[in-house]
């Protein structure tokens, strides 16, 4: 058995960078590789691609990563598991072993299926968000569970190269390849919960490497080199022991700073960090400097894993109508105050739910905290939500109309229609998922 | 003496639906008691009362040393369907680092 692994990760999120997958890939001597790319409502658009065309539906990148990373995974035996399956882990796949076949490489791919559970909802779950039953959300689109470790492991027991999943817990991408290797037991809480801190650090890419981090001037909060940030690897011994670092020569920085952010990033309460594996606790964490860019984690714990599995249900929100229009110089504010009063009474009256931000004073914060507002420049965007694309579009049209029918000097006027894709979720007792693993060669 | 917490602390926001959560840590560990002891959930809900709209959840992580903040119905409604621009509440960090204590 081995003694030590490496698994680099090198996507955080679905339009994450490709080179430093390339970079890891190439120089970073690792055993996995791990691209993590679906977001919350990511599965449900993909689910909408999919419906259109049946051979669609996995993440849109999938094929330009592929082309790039395939033949370099191979010749540094590097093995990839991903979530870039999305709604369509099977197509994507296909699609995979297509690519293999036009580069002339031979590959196995295993495909988790079984997290897409949308024909076992009636619609009547009640939705964790709301107290309402799913479907008062909206026309429900998708449902899929976030499945775990345990699922997982059986493709790991193939000689797949590849594993490409739909839904499923960010960090059981991590907790799995850990397990398959050291054989720990699926009921050892707390090594499952050190391996879940690993997981959480790692998820996000190059949220631990300093991506996210910079704030220039101030030099505690410097990050080097940031046009060319590198992605993190993590240093995994059998006793769970774990050392982040990250590829000599790229860009970022891993430091405490960095990896304390990440530790706590869109955690809920930190002694209960739930996942399918294990109810995780990073209270005890303890994180050490250990070289230039060099991190280690200890102390990770845990309890009993949860009887049920989080489902994520998309369904569909509608449409929001946005414009946009700049204002500059002398009394900027005020005239784009003037104009956000006009757009207020012209769309009042069809668009119940209306928005009216002052971009460059207070859109982000919605308070600027009493500061003197006088910035040379401002932006007003107003938004409404609608049921079709059509009323949608009348929002932008109105404030484009302000040309010549508001105050004095606006100028370059956008409008946007989007479509809406609304995430609840609820929970499914485990026995009534059903995971499959099918093997895919070229 | 007042000090801004942008002059001592960084943060990071995350999001979970309408829950945003929001990390305080130090630079230097030593000021963990004085932001500890002063910024309260409280303190951090009457400074944030335009931005998050139900109640705030303190946890203390001594070890890191960190706090963390959870902070219900903050993001007009959810990520994935809320009227604003900075849906997941991203930018919010720098909302809490706007934050006056007394040393």
């Amino acid at each position: 058995m081995k003694q030590r692994i490496r698994i680099g990760c090198a996507a955080g999120f679905s339009g994450d960078r490709l080179e430093p997958a390339l970079i890891l890939t190439q120089y970073g001597q690792l055993d996995y590789l791990v691209l993590e790319c679906l977001a919350e409502r990511t599965i449900a658009l993909a689910q909408k691609r999919k419906r259109h065309d049946p051979t669609q539906g996995y993440d849109p990148l999938l094929e330009r990563r592929m082309e790039g990373l395939l033949p370099l995974l191979l010749a540094n035996k590097v093995r990839l598991i991903t979530n870039m399956g999305a709604a369509n882990p099977l197509a994507a796949a296909e699609k995979i072993a297509a690519i293999a076949r036009r580069l002339g490489l031979s590959v196995t791919v295993a495909v988790l299926t079984g997290d897409d559970v949308f024909d076992q909802l009636s619609g009547d779950e009640t939705a964790l968000e709301t107290g309402q039953p799913l479907r008062a959300s909206g026309p429900l689109l998708s449902a899929n569970a976030y499945l775990g470790t345990d699922a997982i492991l059986p493709a790991l027991a193939t000689d797949a190269q590849i594993i490409i999943t739909g839904r499923v817990a960010d960090p059981s991408l991590f907790v799995a390849p850990l397990v398959h290797t050291f054989g720990w037991s699926l009921t050892d809480w707390d090594q499952l919960g050190q391996a879940t801190v690993i997981g959480h650090l790692m998820e996000c890419a190059g949220q631990l490497t300093g991506g996210y981090f910079a704030d220039p001037g101030l030099d505690r909060k410097d990050v080097p080199d940031m046009a060319k940030l590198g992605h993190p690897f993590v240093d995994v011994t059998a006793d769970g022991m774990a050392v982040f670092g990250k590829v000599t020569g790229t860009g970022g920085r891993l430091s405490l700073a960095t990896a304390k952010e990440q530790l706590l990033y869109e955690v809920m309460d930190p002694s209960q960090y739930i996942t399918p594996d294990v109810v995780a606790d990073f209270t005890q964490v303890r994180l050490t400097e250990t070289g230039p860019d060099q991190i280690s984690a200890t102390g990770g714990r845990g309890n009993s894993r949860p009887d049920t599995l989080k489902v994520s249900v998309g369904y569909d929100g509608g449409f929001i109508g946005e414009g946009e229009i700049s204002y500059a110089g002398a009394n900027a504010l005020g005239r784009a105050q003037l104009a956000g009063s006009i757009m207020q009474e012209r769309l009042q009256d069809r668009f119940s739910d209306l928005r009216i931000d002052y971009i460059g004073s207070t859109s982000v914060h919605r308070t600027n905290f009493n500061q003197p507002p006088d910035p040379y420049e401002i932006r007003l965007r107003v938004a409404g939500r609608a049921t079709t694309a059509q009323q949608a579009a009348q929002v932008g049209e109105e404030v484009e109309a302000l040309y010549t029918n508001g105050p004095a000097g606006g100028g370059g006027a956008r409008k946007y229609v989007h479509e809406v894709v609304g995430i609840v979720s609820t929970l499914l007792d485990r026995s009534r998922v059903n995971p499959q693993i099918t093997l895919i060669t070229a | 003496m007042s000090i801004k917490l942008y002059d001592i602390a960084h943060s990071r926001a995350g999001d979970k639906g309408n829950t945003l959560t929001l990390s305080l840590i130090p630079y230097d560990p030593a000021d963990y008691p004085l932001l500890r002891d002063r910024v309260t959930a409280e303190v951090v809900q009457t400074h944030l009362q335009a931005i998050v709209a139900g109640p705030i959840t303190r946890y203390e992580l001594p070890n890191l040393p960190a706090l963390h903040f959870v902070c219900q119905r903050a993001l007009t409604g959810g990520v994935t369907t809320s009227l604003t621009m900075d849906t997941h509440g991203k930018t919010l960090s720098y909302a809490l680092l706007e934050l006056f204590i007394d040393d």
